[in-house]
């Protein structure tokens, strides 16, 4: 079907993947590109993008269930500790100052972690299938106090407040996945590592998105009484949708910290999750390429305001001095999502959408 | 059992805060039908006010002119960041004030700054002993407070034209703009109002002690108070608000003997109870159970 690629002639054409030539060429050349960055950049800006690759995936968990199945969860950040208190137990050091069983493989903690958060998920999904709305936002507000508490006390799995443990460790069948040797650096390992463990976790969810269950959590966020009328089984499919969201949340969590390599019980509060949440509105909800562009966006947002600090010299870089870029950033985040709510409900991606329907119409601009 | 006695009236003083901030949300809530989280924001805005305040021109001046502050801070918020979103999903325009709380709440940080701030109240921790049980009178002017600005807002809302005007817009927004009722006016009182309790509330929260940036969190504990009287109601903000703070006071005299608890386990209370709360109740104990039609 040359020169016609919105043609469609069967069902699986209508559902595929990559249904346009377009989308077949940029993904191509995303991934080409993504995958030679390490010989483009320095190892600090890699180590970061790692981390944006580990932040995307914990987004595009919170994107199925907020953007997709329409069920707001500022808990995020509650599910994301479990994720990262569960793999750094299980492959912590046995004889250390904190609980470790001494299971250092990647291929054992990493689902444990996101199995371990899902359980989490079903547990906290009834008062999802009785509550709507802003209900459960609260609700799963008080989550993430109850969760912090949780974890500020356990001083014996998670270090204690303001000591924190070491995280888990990459190993996968007893070798180091991330130490520098002749090949490559570490930060280049690791940003490997993230990008394909990022590729594999959007695709899995892009595959959900598109399959019966994925339509059923449209058709309850669009209007969840109309949904439950034509048949979709409303208690189950939100309890499938906090399971799994929760398990991308627990494996991102279990990742998260590998890249720095500590972390304490802090670091769980209710900002980590309005971050969750500002990565997938900015970026655009209810599609998986916006969770993954607000994440990168939001993760590189730090880096950008020291970078801004240049530009815009008033700006200090003392956290106790006024205004710092510290401040600059946090307000950047608040602002951020009403300019965005307020001008660009669907985030990146609708700014996406529209420049392609202009260059598609150029220059004719109707 | 004069430890009981002193831990119910201390718990009667913080619960009152507690009850002019669920006061707060709940009248934004029945006018707008939006959760507004940015009223830590405004406590927090209000509280630092009265600190710049009081020292100029005392306490009792500074306290009505920070809420007024406040007040119109909270107008200019709803005038630029909610009256857009008229119209769209609650949970959007709920995540927006989200963001506004959070800018907000660094600017009001920087006015804190690294010094301990006082407002200035003629408290302190004073006592006064009434046989042998012994009680803070800033907790005593906690209660005395908000029982005059809840017996005020009652009669706001039940005599004067305005008031009645927001019941009306509360009841159904279309019937009442057909009979001439403002909206958008009922809207900016609605988060003036909440603003101007959030000073007060945030004032007799800080009275005592010292004024710090984690005093938001204190605001943010009025959400389980909503949750716990209905969102809708507001005698169940009252209410809540009064048990709420009885409740984490008795568990914070309590809970010590129970080691493994940890400590501070009193301030997630609010938090546990409001779940337990809502796996009985979904509507929390005094909100109107909504009627769905396909």
């Amino acid at each position: 079907m040359r020169g016609r690629p919105l043609l469609r002639t069967s069902y699986a054409e209508e559902l595929a993947l990559l249904d346009t030539p377009a989308k077949r060429w940029w993904t191509g050349a995303l991934l080409v590109l993504a995958f030679t960055l390490p010989f483009l950049l320095t190892d600090d800006l890699l180590q970061l993008l790692a981390v944006c690759c580990v932040a995307a995936i914990g987004a595009i968990g919170l994107g199925l269930v907020t953007g997709y199945a329409g069920q707001v969860s500022l808990g995020h950040a509650f599910f994301l500790g479990i994720g990262a208190y569960t793999a750094a137990a299980l492959s912590g050091d046995p004889d250390g100052r904190v609980i470790g069983l001494g299971v250092t493989d990647i291929a054992l903690w990493l689902p444990a972690a996101g199995l371990v958060a899902a359980v989490a998920g079903v547990l906290v999904a009834p008062l999802a299938t009785r509550l709507r709305g802003l209900y459960l936002a609260i609700v799963t507000l008080g989550l993430v106090f109850i969760g912090q508490h949780i974890f500020n006390e356990w001083s014996s799995l998670t270090g204690g407040a303001g000591v924190g443990r070491p995280a888990a460790t990459l190993e996968f069948l007893g070798r180091p996945l991330a130490v520098t040797d002749e090949v490559a650096t570490r930060d280049q390992k690791l940003y490997w590592l993230m990008l394909a463990l990022l590729l594999v976790f959007a695709l899995a969810a892009r595959n959900l998105a598109r399959s019966r269950i994925g339509r059923a959590f449209t058709a309850i966020r669009d209007r969840d009484i109309a949904a439950g009328v034509i048949g979709v089984n409303l208690p189950r499919y939100k309890t499938v949708a906090f399971a799994v969201s929760s398990f991308y949340a627990g494996c991102a969590g279990a990742l998260l910290y590998t890249v720095t390599g500590f972390f304490d019980p802090g670091s769980f509060s209710l900002l980590l999750s309005v971050q969750y949440i500002a990565m997938v509105l900015i970026g655009g909800a209810g599609t998986i390429s916006g969770a993954v562009a607000g994440a990168f966006f939001i993760t590189l947002l730090p880096r950008l305001t020291r970078e801004l600090q240049a530009w815009v010299p008033f700006i200090s870089t003392q956290p106790n001095e006024v205004p710092n870029v510290f401040q600059v950033e946090t307000i950047l985040y608040g602002v951020l999502i009403i300019v965005f709510l307020i001008f660009e409900p669907r985030g990146l991606f609708g700014l996406w959408v529209r420049a392609r329907s202009y260059w598609k119409a150029w220059p004719f601009s109707y | 059992m004069t430890e009981l006695i002193e831990s119910l009236l201390r718990g009667l003083g913080t619960g009152s805060v507690y009850a002019l901030l669920a006061l707060g949300f709940v009248i934004i809530y029945k006018a707008t039908r939006v959760i507004s989280f940015a009223q830590p924001a405004f406590m927090l805005a209000g509280v630092v006010a009265v600190t710049y305040l009081s020292p100029a021109v005392g306490f009792w001046a500074a306290v009505p002119l920070a809420a007024l502050g406040t007040a119109l801070l909270a107008l200019g918020v709803e005038r630029s960041a909610v009256r857009p979103m008229v119209g769209r999903p609650a949970f959007v325009v709920a995540i927006i004030t989200l963001g506004v709380d959070v800018a907000v709440r660094v600017v009001v940080n920087a006015f804190i700054g690294l010094d301990v701030r006082h407002v200035g109240d003629p408290w302190g921790l004073r006592t006064l002993a009434l046989g042998p049980v012994e009680m803070q009178q800033r907790h005593l002017a906690a209660v005395a407070a908000a029982a005059l600005l809840v017996a005020g807002l009652f009669a706001f809302f039940r005599f004067t034209r305005t008031g009645l005007a927001m019941r009306a817009a509360a009841l159904d927004q279309e019937a009442a703009l057909a009979h001439g009722v403002s909206v958008g006016a009922v809207f900016a009182v609605s988060w003036a109002l909440a603003g101007g309790l959030a000073a007060v509330a945030g004032t007799f929260a800080a009275a005592g002690a010292s004024v710090d940036s984690a005093l938001w969190l204190i605001a943010l504990t009025a959400l389980p108070v909503i949750i716990l009287g209905g969102l809708d109601s507001l005698p169940g903000a009252v209410i809540g608000g009064l048990a709420v703070g009885v409740l984490q006071e008795l568990v914070a005299t309590y809970a010590n003997d129970v080691a493994w608890l940890g400590g501070n386990v009193s301030v997630i209370t609010p938090y546990v109870l409001m779940l337990v709360v809502l796996l009985v109740r979904p509507y929390g104990l005094f909100g109107t159970r909504e009627v769905e039609r396909v």
